[in-house]
């Protein structure tokens, strides 16, 4: 297991600085820099703003400083935010976008897998259709769709919800865009459960348990539960990538001052290091969390470990 | 035995005298089975239905994309004035929109599926037939690309090179390409590894015919399948990007540019948000109804 883990380090960390020097050189790469708005600024100004902030370098040599200062931990200082560092920017926007990742992430593993097995076990049955017609649905509309007819409904219809804001993360400021950032992969998750489910279910061993005269629900959690949640795991890398990305357009949507808001502002008024440091904590999270999903399925299943 | 042979030898004369096929390939077998479903086939129609009212509503209108009604500001959807659709915050009919932004969007989800797919063909069958180090190399390549969060790397492209749809196009589809060549390369190996093709090889057939002849037929089914997918996928994509203003830029727009617009303005003209998505969400389920009946139909034992 140990080996396991230590290979998929081993192809973690080129795959990290891979991410970091392709978008450092893609943005690089562009015409125009930081500065074409501030017309009225001195040439002499502007000059002196980008020695200030390396510009003038050359890209490798700004790479190189880049990364000298990234392994001490530090991001560098926003361009367009001049009173802040990237750090303190992502200190502010990181717990937002990670709260909610996580709830999201948890309410839709909780209502993907429930909705999913028990749409297995009465198929063909009115739960097995209400089920399949959500996930259809969560499947076809996307969530910068479900987020603002949720917002008309509960916001401003009914005055159940705010429409937006964050408010420190107080549950009624969370509950709509946890459901627009889960429904989606919500969808997923209980299509896959439920044909995972319905494979599970016509093994012999499942068979033989019921012979052995297990009641119903001992035959579910102890022999099938275990069967079923491995293409789920090896569905979670796509599930967190997915969830990352449609944060992006929830904090926007519902004005949430989370990483996604600083990595659009970032990338809209070519503020470099912003947008370096956005999508190193992107990736990092990413890569971190892959790894993870290949740990938990390489101990579900040990026949991966010795690949 | 003698008499049950003659018998359908006779009944081959008959067939064969009646000008019909005695035997159903594969296609024709697949296409009668696809046939038969009903939501596949309904997807079909409402598609073909939509893809000509993209080509030929905005043609036909009275009304353009960019004529500004200022009498009618914000009209909710009524067939009394000719704006059946409503009309937007300023005043442009809504329903030349839709099927504009119709047009764009299923342009941009065929063009960035070819893009896709003339990458992942190329990719995974090269990888499959040379297997050994080349397959390898490739794959570990795939493997790395599959693990970065590549929409971020579509913004940064999209923001920093100027928003230019043809770049959306490549962008996405140079994203988009990955799972294409994971199934085409595993494909690949399994044919590759049959008898047919290792007696195509002992009569002596070059490289190029035994891939088109042997190898391409075999893998084209899931490839198919995989595009009808990977269509609605892109489709979602761009209208991701229009969404946050990074897609198609105005005067031209998609059903992303319009959803975004429409939820700009959801307390005060609700329809804007409801037509677009309606129509994105039908298209997205056609496209899914589509590849299932596909699947189902190529591959029988695949259930």
């Amino acid at each position: 297991m140990l080996s396991f883990i230590s290979r998929r380090l081993a192809i973690a960390v080129p795959t990290l600085l891979v991410v970091i020097a392709g978008s450092f050189f893609l943005m690089r790469a562009a015409p125009g820099g930081p500065f074409d708005a501030d017309a009225q600024l001195e040439p002499e100004v502007i000059e002196n703003l980008r020695a200030a902030y390396d510009l003038d370098k050359p890209v490798m040599e700004q790479f190189l400083l880049y990364m000298a200062r990234l392994l001490r931990g530090d991001f560098g200082p926003s361009i367009t935010y001049t009173d802040y560092t990237v750090t303190e920017l992502l200190a502010i926007g990181l717990p937002v976008s990670v709260k909610l990742g996580l709830t999201a992430t948890a309410v839709a593993l909780l209502f993907g897998c429930l909705m999913g097995i028990f749409a297995a076990l009465y198929r063909n049955r009115w739960i097995d259709y209400v089920t399949m017609s959500i996930a259809m649905t969560g499947f076809a509309v996307p969530a910068f769709v479900v987020a603002p007819v949720l917002t008309l409904v509960f916001g401003l219809y009914l005055k159940l919800l705010p429409i937006s804001g964050w408010n420190d993360g107080a549950l009624q400021n969370m509950v709509l865009p946890v459901i627009a950032l889960a429904l989606p992969q919500i969808a997923i998750l209980s299509r896959l459960t439920r044909g995972s489910m319905l494979e599970v279910m016509r093994q012999n061993y499942i068979r033989t348990a019921r012979a052995k005269g297990l009641p119903e629900y001992k035959v579910v959690a102890g022999h099938a539960l275990k069967a079923v949640s491995l293409p789920l795991v090896s569905y979670l890398g796509p599930a967190i990538a997915g969830i990352m990305t449609g944060s992006v357009i929830i904090e926007q949507i519902f004005g949430l001052p989370g990483m996604g808001r600083y990595f659009i502002q970032g990338a809209l008024s070519r503020d470099y290091p912003l947008v370096m440091g956005t999508v190193v904590v992107y990736a990092t999270a990413i890569i971190l969390l892959n790894l993870l999903a290949d740990v938990i399925y390489g101990y579900l299943d040990p026949r991966v470990r010795r690949e | 035995m003698g008499f049950l042979t003659q018998r359908r030898d006779r009944q081959l004369a008959a067939m064969q005298a009646a000008g019909r096929t005695v035997g159903r390939s594969l296609w024709q077998d697949a296409l009668r089975r696809f046939r038969s479903n009903k939501a596949a086939m309904g997807s079909v129609f409402v598609l073909a239905f939509i893809s000509l009212m993209a080509i030929f509503a905005p043609m036909l209108s009275p009304h353009t994309l960019e004529d500004f009604y200022w009498e009618y500001i914000l009209v909710p959807p009524t067939l009394e004035n000719g704006h059946w659709f409503g009309t937007d915050a300023n005043g442009r009919d809504m329903f030349v929109r839709t099927f504009y932004g119709a047009r764009v969007s299923l342009t941009i989800g065929v063009m960035t599926t070819a893009v896709a797919l003339l990458i992942g063909v190329t990719w995974g069958s090269v990888a499959g037939y040379f297997g050994g180090r080349i397959d390898n190399i490739m794959m570990r390549i795939v493997d790395v690309l599959y693990a970065l969060p590549l929409l971020f790397f579509i913004i940064i492209l999209v923001t920093v090179f100027g928003r230019n749809i043809y770049l959306v196009f490549i962008g996405i589809g140079a994203v988009e390409w990955l799972t294409m060549s994971r199934i085409v390369r595993g494909q690949t190996l399994s044919v590759k590894q049959k008898e047919y093709v290792e007696a195509a090889r002992a009569i002596g057939l070059s490289n190029l015919v035994i891939v088109r002849r042997h190898v391409v037929p075999n893998i084209i089914g899931p490839v198919i399948v995989f595009v009808t997918l990977l269509i609605p996928t892109t489709i979602l994509v761009e209208s991701y990007l229009s969404f946050l203003g990074l897609g198609v830029q105005e005067p031209m727009t998609s059903w992303g540019t319009l959803i975004s617009q429409g939820a700009a303005s959801i307390d005060t003209g609700p329809w804007l948000l409801v037509i677009p998505g309606t129509f994105l969400a039908i298209t997205l389920f056609c496209f899914n109804f589509i590849g299932d009946g596909l699947r189902d139909a190529l591959d029988p034992e695949g259930r």
